[in-house]
């Protein structure tokens, strides 16, 4: 409370006055990622060339079409170039627009940035907090209103974040905007941000909410789809709550992470979506790829080639989604494809194809090339029978005749690829040698290497390059025949991640093994997440209700048989009774006499579970105490080998998942089962054989029954051979 | 000099993000505008009329470069370059009179006067003027009582003397700026008031028990609307909903408020609506000097289910909405593609345009305009009356000068 009293005490306490503040922006000019290098080391990421254009156009014109103010540029690695960039523009002279740039050699994070900006005392209100690197044409009006309000009414009510509609991909778990899924919890009717998760472990396909939030709130709804935007409409507070948690890096890692998981300072974060409106922060290569292509689609109408003009010359915008700048020679024999951008002063030459790409100013590009989803930047050279696909490449390469670029490549300012020469996919290419103390860490990309390694590129720019060009124009590098740059190995670790981030569409087969990986998943498990929907919490739903609510009716079933049991043991209805009841769920929900028996068998356990136990030994006991009173009821279903087979399959998927404290327990359950006669040998012996083949993650509880399955194969006769 | 600067700046800014809407208003505030670069424009002496033209011109260049598919800003610009020829051109006349004298009175002091002969003053202002208008029927008839009212009158002056004509001379610079000034603000005035002008001879047009349709949202169908159900017509109205923006349900909301009868049906249902239409009535975004139509996107399909069905296809368009340039040419026929946000939710089909999984690959195109062309066009209504399609051209030559179809400057002159 201290920090509130502190920036009310310097705003102004009178709300009169603070409606009369013109609205002010702090646009980040620096990610404090290492996600665009090798280039980000030459060159600041918002002002890399989005479809010709430098990124921090698009965030400066859409801030001042909805109606900023006052923007402070914060600029930490290459500030000059950012300053001197915006100097020559025409941003620096706006009327009812002041560009004022805040420079700061060392600051590492978004964290340290907004603790500069707090320093400076120059915002004086409601603040909207935009990295530089965002392309949105949603109008704000709304937003803040709905803030203000807000505010006017809960004074903890410190932010609001713009959210968007956007279906991950089911079987990769990424937006299409290539960041991970991100799992949020909303109050539908106040719109309150209650958890906010965007690396949840994708592999086990749960998460963990916080049994407190069931509790405290009448409703919530769990979210998958809903892509962060990264425009925050932030209050005064935020800033100095920045400053007081001096810890505070990351903007939604350690910032909204920590509002939400401490209540203490009860500061509360709500989120504003989007429907029509565009809005997309440019994350990665691969959202770099997916932005660029929305903005040729004109999803961010007006910010399209064609309207937005910064330069000199007009883009006009032919049919199929073909931009074509002033002055372009063009054989008539090349071929451009739809939703291609060609800058001005380009000459193209006989037989090129150029499909989905664009193409920058000044390139000269040969004959029988063939370009295909490429990002060519400015001033640079393709000789013939070249061939690039999905690639990015910056000002002032040469490409040597000849030469392949495969899908994923980033050829950085001015290398130079040799002729014929093939560069692997997913390569990074760059005249500057790979920074040694490369951070693995995600956690610590924004550590000082960035800053201090773009300081001295800054200073040397071109001094290194020449002197690497003289070093590498040796006969053969590692680029071919006169080749000029070196190929940076991609970091450890980070193998998985190259196809995900990268600008080439994601491979088939990744595709594919990410959908039977999934596919496997739904066999043994229902947890896949369907869509948003809402939860309501009630008593019916256990702890471990880790689930969104789900139309998936196996998942529902499941629900109904746990409660329909939880009911017959709390009620102590009869045996009989409860049987019916689950035969009349299994016909309303069409399911066959395996799945009630699973169904019912992992209520059972639950239940075992969910009776206090000190040790393993009791939680045996349990399961043993619920069998003796409810055996009947399982083993009505357990008529065929093949539905105790099912049984087991729960069991272990249940000490996979959801029971961990089963685990170790598994062999004397299971031997305990196959003496209560719930399970019979052969379905013991044939589950053992089924997973055989399986991988050997699988086969952890094969091995942990190999006793018990050992003993079975030897005490009857003989009559199993095969078996083995 | 810098205020208008300022205010040209912040213009070509709203044109240039799309923030202006509706020509009316593009045009209002594109002749404001160059009104006050004309009040804030320094005349010298000499060639008063060639400075102010390229002062408008310098800023008309930029104007419709910001937005050249709003070409009610190009019109704009061109009414007024015809503002100021003609003003120079009726001070030129009113001035031979001087000029004339000073010629015949011989006088010495004025040396530099003399070498301009009265009678080749005279001839190239009847040339301009000639080249200003070209003799339609109106203007024929007013041209033959002028020139032949001009040379009598420069002959027949004899008495005003040096003193008088050199201060007649100073004023004319300004007197110049002021009429243009005067023309200018008549100009907006007629942007202001085209609805009126066009809805009074709404009565002519529509009948008793007539059926009407409309697409989309127009103010000066509205109004003509309006105004014949003021004169006590009694008529039903179909609207159109004028998809994707679906401004018809806004037209029939006002409709319906004001008293009329109104039906709004889907674009797609025009064809089955129109055996039951008297009459077709639409507003334009621009009428091209063939008399084709520039018109909001599904109007093509009207006008062509009206010409099956033998119904007028009846367009409305303020006089602002004249456009000297044929449709041929590729500027104007290029399209305003709005964002596809209005056809699709971008979160609902967020999967399908996922370009890098490749798997969809949906594409959505979202045309603001229409063309129609000028045979499916049964009459233009302008603020002047009502006119064949064929007869645009003409009409447009009253409007503008054939000098200044083309505003973009030569590139040696620079800005």
């Amino acid at each position: 409370m201290g920090a509130q009293k502190k920036s009310g005490a310097r705003v102004s306490e009178d709300p009169d006055e603070l409606v009369r503040v013109p609205l002010q922006a702090v646009l980040l000019a620096d990610s404090f990622t290492t996600k665009f290098r090798p280039i980000t080391l030459e060159r600041p990421k918002v002002l890399l060339p989005l479809v010709n254009v430098p990124m921090i156009n698009y965030t400066l014109t859409w801030l001042e079409s909805a109606g900023v103010e006052e923007v402070f540029v914060f600029c930490c690695s290459h500030s000059k170039q950012v300053i001197s960039y915006l100097e020559k523009s025409e941003w620096l002279s706006q009327p009812n627009f002041t560009v004022t740039t805040v420079e700061s050699q060392n600051s590492v994070s978004a964290g340290d940035a907004l603790r500069v900006i707090y320093e400076r005392n120059v915002i004086h209100g409601d603040f909207v907090l935009i990295s530089g690197d965002t392309v949105s044409n949603m109008s704000l009006t709304q937003a803040l209103l709905e803030h203000k309000e807000r505010k006017k009414k809960d004074s903890n009510a410190v932010m609001t974040m713009v959210i968007k509609r956007s279906k991950p991909n089911p079987a990769i778990h990424q937006s299409r905007l290539g960041t991970d899924e991100l799992f949020m919890a909303i109050d539908p009717n106040t719109k309150q941000l209650l958890y906010y998760e965007d690396r949840a472990d994708q592999s086990k396909g749960t998460l963990h909410l916080d049994k407190s939030l069931l509790a405290d709130n009448p409703s919530l709804s769990l979210h998958h789809d809903k892509q962060d935007c990264y425009i925050d409409i932030c209050s005064p507070e935020v800033l100095s709550l920045f400053t007081d948690n001096f810890d505070y890096q990351h903007l939604r890692r350690h910032f909204v992470k920590g509002l939400l998981l401490d209540d203490i300072m009860g500061y509360k974060i709500f989120v504003h979506e989007i429907h029509s409106d565009y809005a997309a922060r440019i994350d990665n290569f691969r959202s770099y790829d997916t932005v660029s292509k929305d903005i040729i689609h004109r999803w961010t109408y007006p910010l399209v080639p064609d309207v937005m003009n910064f330069g000199d010359t007009a883009t006009k915008l032919e049919r199929q989604g073909i931009y074509r700048a002033s002055e372009i020679s063009q054989s008539q024999s090349a071929v451009i494809g739809p939703f291609t951008v060609i800058g001005s002063g380009t000459k193209i030459g006989h037989n090129t194809k150029i499909l989905n790409s664009v193409i920058g100013e000044g390139c000269k590009i040969g004959s029988n090339v063939i370009i295909e989803g490429c990002y060519i930047w400015d001033n640079i050279s393709i000789e013939d029978g070249c061939k690039l696909q999905h690639a990015i490449v910056c000002d002032g390469v040469i490409i040597k005749s000849g030469a392949v670029l495969e899908p994923g490549v980033i050829l950085s300012f001015k290398v130079v690829v040799g002729p014929e020469f093939v560069v692997p996919p997913y390569s990074n290419v760059s005249l500057l040698q790979q920074p040694i103390e490369e951070d693995s860490d995600e956690e610590l990309e924004y550590a000082d290497s960035t800053s201090v390694i773009g300081s001295q590129v800054d200073k040397s720019d071109v001094e290194i390059a020449s002197k690497v060009l003289e070093t590498h124009f040796s006969p053969a590098s590692e680029l071919g025949m006169g080749g000029a740059g070196h190929v940076w190995s991609t970091c450890e670790g980070s193998h998985e991640e190259e196809w995900r981030h990268s600008v080439a569409p994601i491979p088939k087969d990744k595709v594919m093994e990410a959908i039977k990986t999934m596919k496997d998943d739904l066999e043994n498990d229902d947890s896949f997440l369907p869509p948003s929907g809402e939860l309501k919490p009630n008593s019916n739903y256990s702890d471990d209700d880790d689930h969104e609510d789900s139309r998936d009716d196996s998942y529902y079933f499941e629900k109904e048989v746990e409660a329909t049991f939880l009911r017959a043991v709390h009620e102590n209805i009869q045996e009989s009774h409860l049987i019916l009841e689950i035969n009349s769920l299994k016909l309303s929900y069409n399911k066959l006499a395996a799945d009630c028996a699973g169904a019912v068998f992992s209520a059972m356990m639950k239940y075992a579970l969910d009776t206090p136990h000190s040790s393993a030994d009791v939680l045996l006991q349990n399961v043993q105490a619920v069998f003796t009173k409810w055996k009947k009821a399982l083993t009505s279903y357990l008529t065929d080998i093949d539905e105790q087979i099912e049984v087991i399959l729960k069991f272990e998927e249940i000490c996979e998942e959801s029971a961990k404290e089963f685990a170790p327990l598994f062999t004397r359950i299971l031997h305990y089962l196959y003496n209560e006669d719930v399970v019979e040998e052969d379905a013991i012996l044939s589950w053992e054989a089924e997973l055989k083949d399986a991988d050997e993650a699988d086969k952890v509880f094969v091995k942990q029954a190999q006793k018990l399955i050992q003993w079975l194969k030897e005490a009857p006769e003989e009559d199993d051979d095969d078996e083995e | 000099m810098p205020d208008v600067h300022t205010l040209v700046n912040d213009f070509l800014n709203q044109l240039k993000k799309r923030k202006i809407e509706g020509s009316q208003a593009t045009a209002k505030l594109t002749a404001e505008l160059l009104r006050s670069v004309i009040s804030q424009q320094r005349v010298p002496h000499t060639n008063q009329a060639t400075t102010l033209i390229n002062a408008v011109r310098a800023v008309g260049e930029q104007l419709i470069a910001a937005n050249p598919i709003e070409l009610a800003v190009g019109n704009i610009v061109r009414r007024v370059l015809h503002i100021i020829r003609e003003e120079d051109l009726s001070l030129a006349t009113a001035a031979m009179d001087g000029l004339g004298v000073s010629a015949a009175s011989d006088d010495e002091d004025d040396a530099e006067r003399d070498e301009n002969p009265v009678l080749s003053a005279a001839a190239v202002a009847a040339a301009a003027r000639s080249t200003l208008r070209p003799p339609s029927l109106q203007t024929l008839l007013e041209d033959t009582s002028d020139s032949a009212a001009a040379p009598p009158t420069s002959s027949s002056g004899g008495e005003s003397d040096g003193r008088s004509r050199s201060v007649e001379k100073g004023s004319r610079g300004r007197k110049l700026k002021h009429d243009v000034i005067e023309a200018v603000n008549e100009l907006i005035q007629d942007i202001s008031t085209c609805y009126e002008q066009i809805a009074e001879q709404a009565v002519e047009h529509i009948h008793h028990n007539e059926v009407i349709l409309t697409l989309g949202s127009s103010k000066t169908v509205l109004e003509f609307l309006y105004a014949a159900k003021e004169k006590q017509r009694s008529f039903k109205v179909f609207v159109a909903e004028g998809a994707p923006r679906y401004q018809g349900h806004l037209l029939a909301k006002e409709l319906a408020a004001r008293g009329l009868q109104t039906t709004v049906i889907t674009d797609s249902a025009v064809f089955a609506m129109i055996s039951r239409v008297n009459m077709v009535i639409v507003g334009a975004h621009a009428v091209m000097a063939n008399g084709g139509v520039i018109a909001p996107v599904g109007l093509n399909m009207a006008a062509l289910a009206a010409q099956r069905h033998a119904v007028p296809f009846v367009v409305l368009a303020g006089s602002h909405k004249l456009c000297p340039l044929y449709p041929h040419n590729p500027e104007v026929l290029l399209n305003e593609l709005r964002s596809p946000s209005e056809l699709l939710d971008f979160g609902e089909f967020s999967d399908c345009m996922d370009s890098a999984s490749g798997a969809g690959s949906l594409h959505v195109v979202n045309p603001t305009f229409d063309y129609v062309p000028p045979k499916l066009v049964s009459l233009f209504i302008t603020d002047t009356g009502g006119h064949n399609p064929s007869y645009m051209y003409r009409l447009i030559a009253d409007y503008y000068s054939a000098d200044d179809l083309v505003v973009k400057r030569r590139p040696t002159t620079g800005s």
